[in-house]
């Protein structure tokens, strides 16, 4: 039976303001019930709990018979907007043409209020979406069954038109002038066998706008009148602000405002170029406590040191005194986000609205952080998300947008600001550096008897504005730097992973797939290591340690794969060795090979094979891509990048000196084989980063006979 | 003062007090022209890849006063939807592109190559290709660099055919 609703859920409007082509727009209410599955889909993090009463906004039908969603979620390179354009494309019955994807700004969309991030976008909008464009076309043919004077039973739907008893209609005739709507029980989803778009190898819908050179990104961002802003920040690691002396800065060309605010300075000026010429004549006096050094970080990163927590616990601890107690210690450095488009915002205040343009991926903390600095109601905060010039996970913290909007009232006009790139490699949020010690026991038929891992992080989740702080006391562990740190073989029978915490004095946080790649360095070097010493294949070694459950299964899976696909051997062949790693990311099990051989002391990265059991690729293009993607930035954090301290300044700060897989470094050739081991989408964007590392170094082991055991991987001289 | 040149084969004059402000700025800000990027600042990573004269150049650090009477391309002059540039066309056939930010200067440099050497190896692109993709692409790029190249070698000999 179908109900009748009032216009208090579902409305119709006229003459959108966010696109001049709009005329009719569909609003739908979110309700509570897909809140619900979003947190318990979104199961890492815990579920936000405030929701206004606004109304939000899914789908638009325009007067020319598109779709436009306005996705929660926000286009950083993942994909994403291309996946929800087939999803719904599929349930609501119109072309793939016709839909457009933007990310919806807060004034008039759903945006997701904790986060894009996690690699969930597409994997927690796979159910809600996909049940939200099939009641919209349901809602649509009982109106049009009205309209048309036609059974709604009767009536079928495609490429955007309503068809029946020898009729037809347009979704954006039907929507016309409806400002009530039934809605009808929510619809069975179709099979998948029925779908036209979702599963298939569809072309990014943004590919055009990215290579005409749209002007997509937040830095992009114009707005009349608008002036150009730059912020002062310390060199020096845990600097305090004390005092500035502006005057000779406020003398220079093109300046038009200096303002110190908090314990900040802001450099307002007519052009980019004006502004940052006239920092440099800022005097900041810095109160720095203490030179903090390498070693200094390095000694509170340590296995044994700061906060301690039991994370997987079976069967016994090893006894470290015995002598058949194999141990290795494994490093991970302090990384460096990197990404391309630097940090910033376009602010405009105007009485007591703002307006925020910028690339972020917490677009509602961000309109809550702005609202409480400028001392507004969060209604009169509108952010409009951008396109993000990659993202990675240092725009899960973008606050600048508050200095921006301050600098917008200070000086009355819009201001765009940016970090300078230096900014960017000194005050990233970075991937803090961890410490491992592995533990291992043989028993008599060289399997193993007992596995340890214990690791050091600095923060990953904790000090996040993404969770509040009482979470980490309830939790009592960092749920970010743990990723990976699981052991995965779980026919071994004694098994403990604990996790050491510390915070460093500057920021750390989230960088793509956390603490994987570090933690699966560690854990599959070192099975890599005992297999050796077991004298079996490493694959074997593997498999015959995980236990036959559906997990277990699904990662024997991947691993038998990957090992068949790239025909693994242990031999060294014309001076290239195979080496093979494995892990387990938010159910995504990953299994990879890479050939790597060593020239003039370099490794060399030819071909990299991997599998990745996703469940359902809803567009298996792309889950390549990511994979490809992951590879590369995956051997670029594990084989060259590295921030490190220097006379107290947080060292490289440019693109060079920081050290990261270029083309030349790339492999010639990547084999992704998918997986559909579950009949739901699973995250992908951070699974594929995991085995890379542990995999080259093993390589490198068989190459040489060398373990290495410190990222970045490199030869001796 | 004032400076003279072409831009996408469109005559520009700007006047501008401080000789040395980097080319970008102007190209981005005074001629409203986004799609050439910022990145570094320090011709470091490539972003602000361009054109002038055929060569590739790194406009964060070129001073404009440097650009007098010359000819500048930037990705809007490359190609459009209807006329695709042979890389803009391979980018596309590739699916290229994550976040995009980078792609601007990569398809400049490319452009610029391919001009060079409309056959380059494997090693060519290793040396000449040196901007820097935090989605890390290469893979794709590399195979469109070489799809770009037969692109380019296949719209010569239709042309050719044709005379």
């Amino acid at each position: 039976m179908s109900k009748k609703v009032s216009r208090r859920k579902f409305l119709v409007r006229g003459g959108l303001g966010t696109l001049g082509v709009l005329a009719v727009g569909t609003y739908v209410f979110r309700n509570p019930m897909r809140r619900k599955l979003y947190s318990m889909v979104e199961s890492t993090v815990p579920p936000y709990s405030g929701e206004g009463t606004d109304p939000n906004l899914w789908f638009e039908i325009t007067k020319d018979n598109r779709v436009v969603l306005h996705s929660p979620k926000v286009e950083m390179g993942q994909g994403t907007f291309t996946s929800l354009a087939q999803m719904t494309a599929d349930e609501l019955d119109v072309d793939l043409e016709q839909v457009q994807v933007i990310a919806a700004a807060t004034a008039t969309g759903i945006v997701d209020r904790l986060s894009t991030g996690g690699s969930l976008s597409v994997a927690s909008l796979w159910e809600p979406l996909r049940e939200m464009a099939a009641t919209m076309r349901e809602m649509i043919k009982i109106e049009a069954a009205k309209k048309m004077g036609v059974l709604a039973e009767s009536l079928s739907t495609e490429n955007g038109v309503v068809s029946g008893g020898g009729k037809t209609m347009t979704y954006a005739k039907v929507v016309e002038g409806v400002d009530e709507w039934e809605e009808p029980n929510t619809p069975v989803l179709k099979s998948m066998k029925d779908y036209k778009f979702i599963g298939k190898p569809i072309p990014r819908i943004d590919l055009e706008a990215k290579v005409f050179g749209a002007p997509i990104f937040g830095m992009d961002a114009q707005l009349p009148e608008m002036v150009y802003a730059t912020v002062i920040r310390p060199e020096q690691v845990g600097a305090k602000f004390l005092s500035a002396n502006t005057s000779a800065a406020e003398q220079m060309p093109g300046v038009l405002k200096i303002v110190q605010i908090d314990n900040w300075v802001g450099v307002i000026a007519s052009s980019q170029a004006q502004a940052l010429a006239a920092r440099k004549k800022v005097k900041v006096i810095w109160d720095v406590p203490k030179k903090w050094t390498e070693e200094d970080i390095r000694e509170m990163i340590t296995v044994g040191s700061g906060d301690e927590m039991m994370i997987q616990k079976s069967g016994s601890a090893l006894d470290t005194d015995s002598a058949d107690v194999t141990s290795i210690t494994f490093k991970s450095p302090i990384g460096a986000h990197a990404q391309l488009e630097p940090n910033g915002a376009v602010a405009q205040v105007e009485g007591d609205k703002v307006t925020v343009i910028l690339s972020t991926q917490v677009v509602g903390i961000t309109q809550k952080e702005v609202a409480r600095a400028l001392n507004l109601d969060v209604e009169n905060v509108n952010i409009i998300p951008s396109f993000l010039g990659g993202g990675f996970g240092r725009r899960l913290n973008t606050n600048h947008a508050v200095q921006a909007a301050k600098m917008s009232r200070a000086v009355g006009k819009p201001v765009k600001y940016f970090f300078t790139r230096k900014e960017e490699f000194q005050h990233d949020m970075f991937r803090p550096p961890t410490h491992h010690i592995m533990k291992g026991k043989l028993n008599d038929k060289g399997l193993l008897e007992g596995l340890e891992h214990h690791f050091a992080s600095g923060s990953v989740a904790i000090g996040s504005v993404l969770l509040p702080e009482m979470i980490h006391g309830v939790l009592g562990v960092d749920i970010g730097a743990i990723r990976g740190g699981r052991i995965q073989y779980s026919g071994i029978p004694n098994i403990r992973a604990v996790q050491w915490h510390k915070s460093l004095p500057f920021a750390t946080s989230w960088w793509r797939s956390l603490g994987l790649l570090a933690n699966t360095f560690a854990i599959e070097s070192f099975m890599d290591e005992m297999a050796l010493k077991a004298e079996k294949s490493p694959i074997a070694f593997r498999l015959s340690q995980i236990a036959d459950t559906e997990e277990g299964n699904r990662l024997k899976e991947v691993i038998k794969v990957a090992a068949e696909k790239a025909a693994y051997s242990d031999e060294v062949i014309n001076g290239r060795a195979m080496g093979f790693a494995a892990s387990t990311d938010a159910g995504a099990p990953c299994a990879q090979v890479v050939e790597v051989s060593i020239e003039n002391k370099q490794i060399k990265v030819h071909k990299v094979t991997c599998v990745l059991d996703c469940g359902i690729a809803v567009n298996p293009d792309q889950v390549k891509a990511q994979c490809e993607g992951s590879i590369i930035m995956g051997m670029s954090a594990a084989m060259h990048e590295r921030m490190t301290l220097r006379d107290g300044e947080l060292y490289p700060i440019i693109y060079g000196p920081y050290q990261m897989a270029l083309m030349k470094h790339a492999p010639k050739e990547i084999e992704v084989h998918l997986i559909q081991g579950v009949d739901t989408p699973l995250p992908v964007g951070e699974p594929p980063l995991g085995p890379i590392g542990a995999a080259v170094a093993n390589a490198v082991r068989r190459l040489t006979g060398e373990r290495l055991t410190e990222l970045p991987l490199r030869m001796e001289d | 003062m004032k400076i003279k040149f072409t831009i996408n084969e469109v005559s520009q004059s700007v006047d501008i007090e401080d000789q040395n402000t980097p080319l970008l700025w102007v190209i981005r800000d005074m001629l409203n022209l986004k799609g050439t990027k910022f990145g570094c600042g320090k011709a470091a990573c490539g972003a602000c890849t361009i054109m002038i004269d055929g060569n590739a150049i790194r406009s964060c650090s070129y001073p404009v006063q440097l650009a007098d009477s010359k000819s500048i391309t930037t990705i809007e002059g490359l190609g459009t939807p209807e006329n695709l540039h042979p890389v803009q066309q391979a980018w596309i056939e590739e699916v290229v592109p994550q976040c995009g930010y980078c792609q601007p200067g990569f398809m400049m440099a490319t452009a610029a190559l391919l001009a060079k050497n409309p056959t380059p190896t494997d090693d060519d692109i290793d040396k000449s290709i040196s901007n820097v993709c935090r989605c890390a692409t290469y893979y794709r790029m590399r195979k469109a660099i070489h799809r770009a190249a037969a692109l380019t070698a296949k719209d010569t000999n239709e042309n050719m055919s044709y005379e």
